[in-house]
Parts: C-alpha cells; sequence; structure tokens
C-alpha cells in the first residue's frame, strides 16, 4: 500500500478499513434482533468457550466496565481463545500453552498489594478496595511480544496515575518498581533458574504516570483469567509486553532505577526502556515487523511495527533521550 | 542378541521407518487445516520443523555406534534415510523462515541472515547439508568413488555442530537451555565416540610395526 498512513504523525486507518455510518448501524441493528431471537444460540456458544479457558462461572467472572472512546484502536480484536492460551508467563513454565493449563492452580483470593518506598501514604490494599478506588475503563490496547508478535485485547482497569494520586509520592520517587507474586506450591516454572524470581518490572515515574498506564484487572468484560495476570496486573502499551507484570504484589516508589527480570538475565537483549520500536532490532531478531494472533498468517506478509507501538503520544517522554543507547 | 533380518524382513522396517518419520509432517499439514496448531502456528511448525530436523540428525548420527555395539550391521542401510529426513525437515525448516519471516523476498532474508549470527549458523549447517543430500545416491557413491565420497560426507561432523549452535543460540535469550543442553549432550557423545575409536585405531596401528614380523 502506498498511500500515507501518517499524514502529520497521526495515526490514520486505511479508507477501505473504515465501515461506512449506515452499513455499521444496520450491522448493529441486524446483530441486535440476531441476538434478542437467539441469545441461547451465539452468546452462550461464547460463554460456553470461554468457559473452557477462564476458571469459575460466567457471573462471577463478570466486571461492569465502561468504554473510554479516547483508547480504542480500530484493528480487529484478538481471539479470546488466543488471548488466553498463548501466554509468556514463565512462573508457570516457558512453553506458551503452560499458562493456560497450570495457572489455576495460583490463589488470586485473598490478594493485597503492598504501595511502599518513597509515599507519603504507604499503604497495603484489599484487591476488592482496589477494584473500588476508580471507575473500571475499558481500553482497547495493541499488545507487541517482543518475540516479534501482536494482539489486540480489550483490557479493564484504570489509569495507574490514579493510585499514585492517592499515595502521594514523594519528590525522591524517581522510579517504580512492580513485584510479582512467587508462589512455589501453585507455580512450578519457579523451580528453574529461568529469571531470577520473584519477576520484577520497572517504569520510570513520569512513565508510570502517563494516562496510559493501565492498573488492570479485567480483559474482555471480565476478571482477568490466571494465565493473563489476575488479579491484577500493569499494561503499558507502548512498551513490549514483558514491561507488563502480571501477577501484582508489591509497588514501591524508589530513587534509583529497579533491577527488571529480563534486564538482569540478558542485558545485552532487553533494556530497561525497552519501547516498541522498528528501528532498534534485537540482537537476533528485527523488530521491523509483527505477525499479528490470528490474521497474519500463511498467505499475508508480517505487518510492519509502528514506533512506541503506533502511541506516539508517549513520544515526548523520550525527547532528546537516543532510544538507540537506552532500548 | 544378534538379530539379522531376512530381505524381506528388513524391507518391512525399512517401510516402518520411512512411514513413522513421515508422521511428524503428516501432523503438521493436517494440523494447519485443522487449524490445530495453537494461536501461532507460523512459529509452531518454525519451531516444529526445526526440533524434529535435529532429532534426524541426532538418529543419523547414532547409527554407526549403536551399529558397532549391536553387532546389527543392518542399521547401516537405514541411514541414509535417516540423513534425508533430516535434510527433508531442515529445508522445511528453511522455508518456514522463507515464507513466513520474510514472504519469499530473498534479498531480505539474505540481509537478515547477514545481519543475525544465529541466523547465518543455522542457514551455513543448511547449505552444507545440500551437497550431502545431492550426492546420497548409489551413482554418487560409484561416481566419487567410496573413499571421497566418505570424506565429503564427514561434513555431518560440521553441520551438527553448527545446528546445535544454532538452537543454543536462538534458546539463550529465553534462558532456557534445557534441550540445547540435552541435545547438545547427545550430539557431543555421539561425536565422542568417534574420536575415541579414532585415537583408539591410530594407536592400534602405531603399535603395529612394533610387533615382530
Amino acid at each position: 500500500m502506498l498511500i500515507q498512513r501518517k499524514p502529520n504523525g497521526i495515526e490514520l486507518p486505511y479508507p477501505s478499513e473504515i465501515t461506512p455510518r449506515d452499513v455499521f448501524e444496520s450491522r448493529r441493528a441486524f446483530m441486535q434482533k440476531i441476538a434478542v431471537g437467539s441469545i441461547a444460540g451465539g452468546a452462550l456458544l461464547d460463554m460456553a468457550s470461554r468457559e473452557a479457558f477462564a476458571a469459575g462461572p460466567a457471573a462471577a467472572r463478570k466486571l461492569a466496565v465502561k468504554s473510554n472512546p479516547d483508547y480504542v484502536v480500530l484493528d480487529k480484536q484478538t481471539d479470546y481463545k488466543d488471548a488466553t492460551t498463548y501466554n509468556n508467563y514463565y512462573e508457570f513454565g516457558t512453553d506458551k500453552s503452560s499458562p493456560a493449563r497450570y495457572a489455576q492452580a495460583l490463589k488470586t483470593r485473598p490478594w493485597t498489594v503492598a504501595i511502599e518506598g518513597e509515599v507519603k501514604k504507604p499503604m497495603t490494599l484489599d484487591i476488592d478496595r482496589l477494584l473500588k478506588l476508580a471507575p473500571i475503563e475499558e481500553r482497547i490496547y495493541r499488545l507487541r511480544c517482543v518475540e516479534g508478535w501482536s494482539m489486540v485485547i480489550p483490557w479493564a482497569g484504570y489509569s495507574l496515575a490514579e493510585l499514585i494520586r492517592k499515595v502521594e509520592p514523594t519528590s525522591n520517587a524517581k522510579y517504580v518498581e512492580f513485584v510479582t507474586v512467587a508462589d512455589k506450591s501453585a507455580m512450578n516454572g519457579l523451580r528453574r533458574p529461568v529469571l531470577d524470581w520473584p519477576y520484577t518490572e520497572g517504569l520510570r515515574i513520569d512513565e508510570a504516570n502517563h494516562p496510559l498506564t493501565l492498573l488492570t484487572v479485567g480483559m474482555y468484560g471480565e476478571v482477568l483469567p490466571n494465565q493473563n495476570g489476575a488479579p491484577v496486573r500493569i499494561v503499558v502499551p507502548w512498551k513490549y509486553g514483558f514491561k507488563s507484570a502480571k501477577a501484582i504484589v508489591k509497588i514501591r516508589f524508589v530513587r534509583d532505577q529497579p533491577r527488571t527480570a529480563w534486564n538482569l538475565a540478558a542485558p545485552n537483549e532487553y533494556g530497561f526502556y525497552s519501547n516498541v520500536n522498528p528501528q532498534v532490532d534485537h540482537p537476533r531478531w528485527s523488530q521491523a515487523s509483527e505477525r499479528r494472533i490470528g490474521e497474519d498468517g500463511f498467505f499475508t506478509k508480517k505487518r510492519p511495527t509502528l514506533m512506541f507501538n503506533g502511541y506516539s503520544q508517549v513520544a515526548p517522554l523520550y525527547a532528546g533521550m537516543d532510544l538507540k543507547k537506552y532500548y | 542378541m544378534a538379530f539379522h533380518p531376512a530381505p524381506r524382513q528388513f524391507a518391512a522396517i525399512k517401510t516402518c521407518v520411512f512411514v513413522l518419520a513421515l508422521l511428524p509432517f503428516l501432523r503438521l499439514v493436517w494440523g494447519g487445516f485443522a487449524d490445530d496448531l495453537g494461536a501461532n502456528p507460523l512459529e509452531f511448525i518454525t519451531w516444529n520443523t526445526g526440533d524434529w530436523a535435529l532429532y534426524f540428525l541426532c538418529m543419523t548420527l547414532a547409527a554407526t555406534p549403536l551399529r558397532r555395539l549391536s553387532g546389527w550391521n543392518w542399521l547401516i542401510r537405514l541411514r541414509r534415510m535417516l540423513g534425508l529426513y533430516t535434510f527433508f525437515y531442515a529445508a522445511l525448516h528453511f522455508m518456514t523462515f522463507l515464507w513466513f519471516d520474510h514472504f519469499f523476498d530473498v534479498e531480505e532474508m539474505l540481509k537478515d541472515i547477514g545481519k543475525r549470527p544465529f541466523i547465518l549458523v543455522g542457514f551455513s549447517a543448511f547449505v552444507l547439508m545440500m551437497p550431502l543430500a545431492i550426492t546420497s545416491t548409489n551413482a554418487m557413491v560409484r561416481r566419487m568413488g567410496a573413499k571421497r565420497w566418505q570424506w565429503m560426507h564427514r561434513l555431518i561432523y560440521l553441520i551438527a555442530p553448527l545446528a546445535i549452535l544454532h538452537f543454543w543460540w536462538m534458546k539463550a535469550g529465553k534462558h532456557d537451555f534445557e534441550q540445547p543442553i540435552i541435545l547438545g549432550a547427545i550430539v557431543s557423545a555421539l561425536l565422542l565416540s568417534r574420536v575415541v575409536r579414532a585415537v583408539r585405531n591410530h594407536s592400534r596401528e602405531r603399535a603395529l610395526p612394533q610387533r615382530p614380523a
């Protein structure tokens, strides 16, 4: 396609991808009719298929979410099945199918998140309190894995900034560290020293405060399945997926750049920043393109990866920084 | 212990091995059409064909030591087929790279190979296998002469470590060395068994002239 997609740096869809309004509306009416007529059909089928990949009855998993129109992408959403069976979560094994198979062993309630370090009001929040701290929004984000594949996922949560405001960081708080759960009785992967457990991640304070950074408790209108980081995780859509730590138990505000799991394991391959950047290759593969799960198949080329995964609004955070050096 | 199959029995064994060795491929074809290869089928095919190329490489290298240990000389007559299957799965593995990763853009692919040592190593192993596959026929053995043919086919001793290095390097980023260690140990043992034998033969030969005539 030779048509320029980014006039003035604004991300635009191809004209062919935009559905005309009347088509969209008539389709919606059609879908409503179908849904009314056959709730026992399609909807149940969908719920039944979800039953197989998530724990507990559907009613208990339901999450009251309000879609936030500021955070919507036009890309097609990834199938729930793909998003919940193809996961990197090494605590449950290095195979991508392992988390879906073994993550049910993790107990996600009761659960508390300790917020400590350079804050005026350190606190330990129960998951139920965390859920009520701010209105839960649905945001559709692109997810780009450092391995070269991507998904489009409707997350549910609120900006981490909401929480940060409540704990009042001091002026010494330059970074935020996320410590995740390491439960030996539930997580078989911890037996192998693939990473330095527990898995830790971190952000610069301005990155953590960016409205895009989402404290996430759900996806697809439901609470997070265990394999996707239940009960609470972070989602940073302009960085490679591993920056978005799962099953968080501690959020620490610190002065110095925290050590992060993948950076410790292979510093020349995974930097602290790890912003999605098509110009900075991984030492062993190119980051210029990606394969969208469920879409880019046998007969289509991989799609080009966008700078900051298409979230160009974060560019000012890195003004003047050499992103090749701070990869 | 000694088992020497009659010609008809051997033909049956050979057919069995041929069909069994084809199963991983058939499974991929079936899985591809039935959408049964997980969320990222292309990655699955890429990894799976690579895995099987390595497994067949080990089986090929195992034929000779196993024959010496067991005295089952007929094992050697399966070696060519195992070697060709190694090449078959390596070729499929290479095709997935050219097709899925570069969509048949050869220039892009070559650039990628130049930039990435782990791919360069794997690609070299594959290129080195080509002459071995081409000269695998009886006619070629005759044409080249057994001695020269054998020398050339010792390239496998270079190909095997390259293949393991490729695999090792690929897994290094994920810090997951379990499989490369296992396969590396198997290949090392198989190569070492040849070194041990060569050294032993050599010292025996040197011992010969000292015997009273």
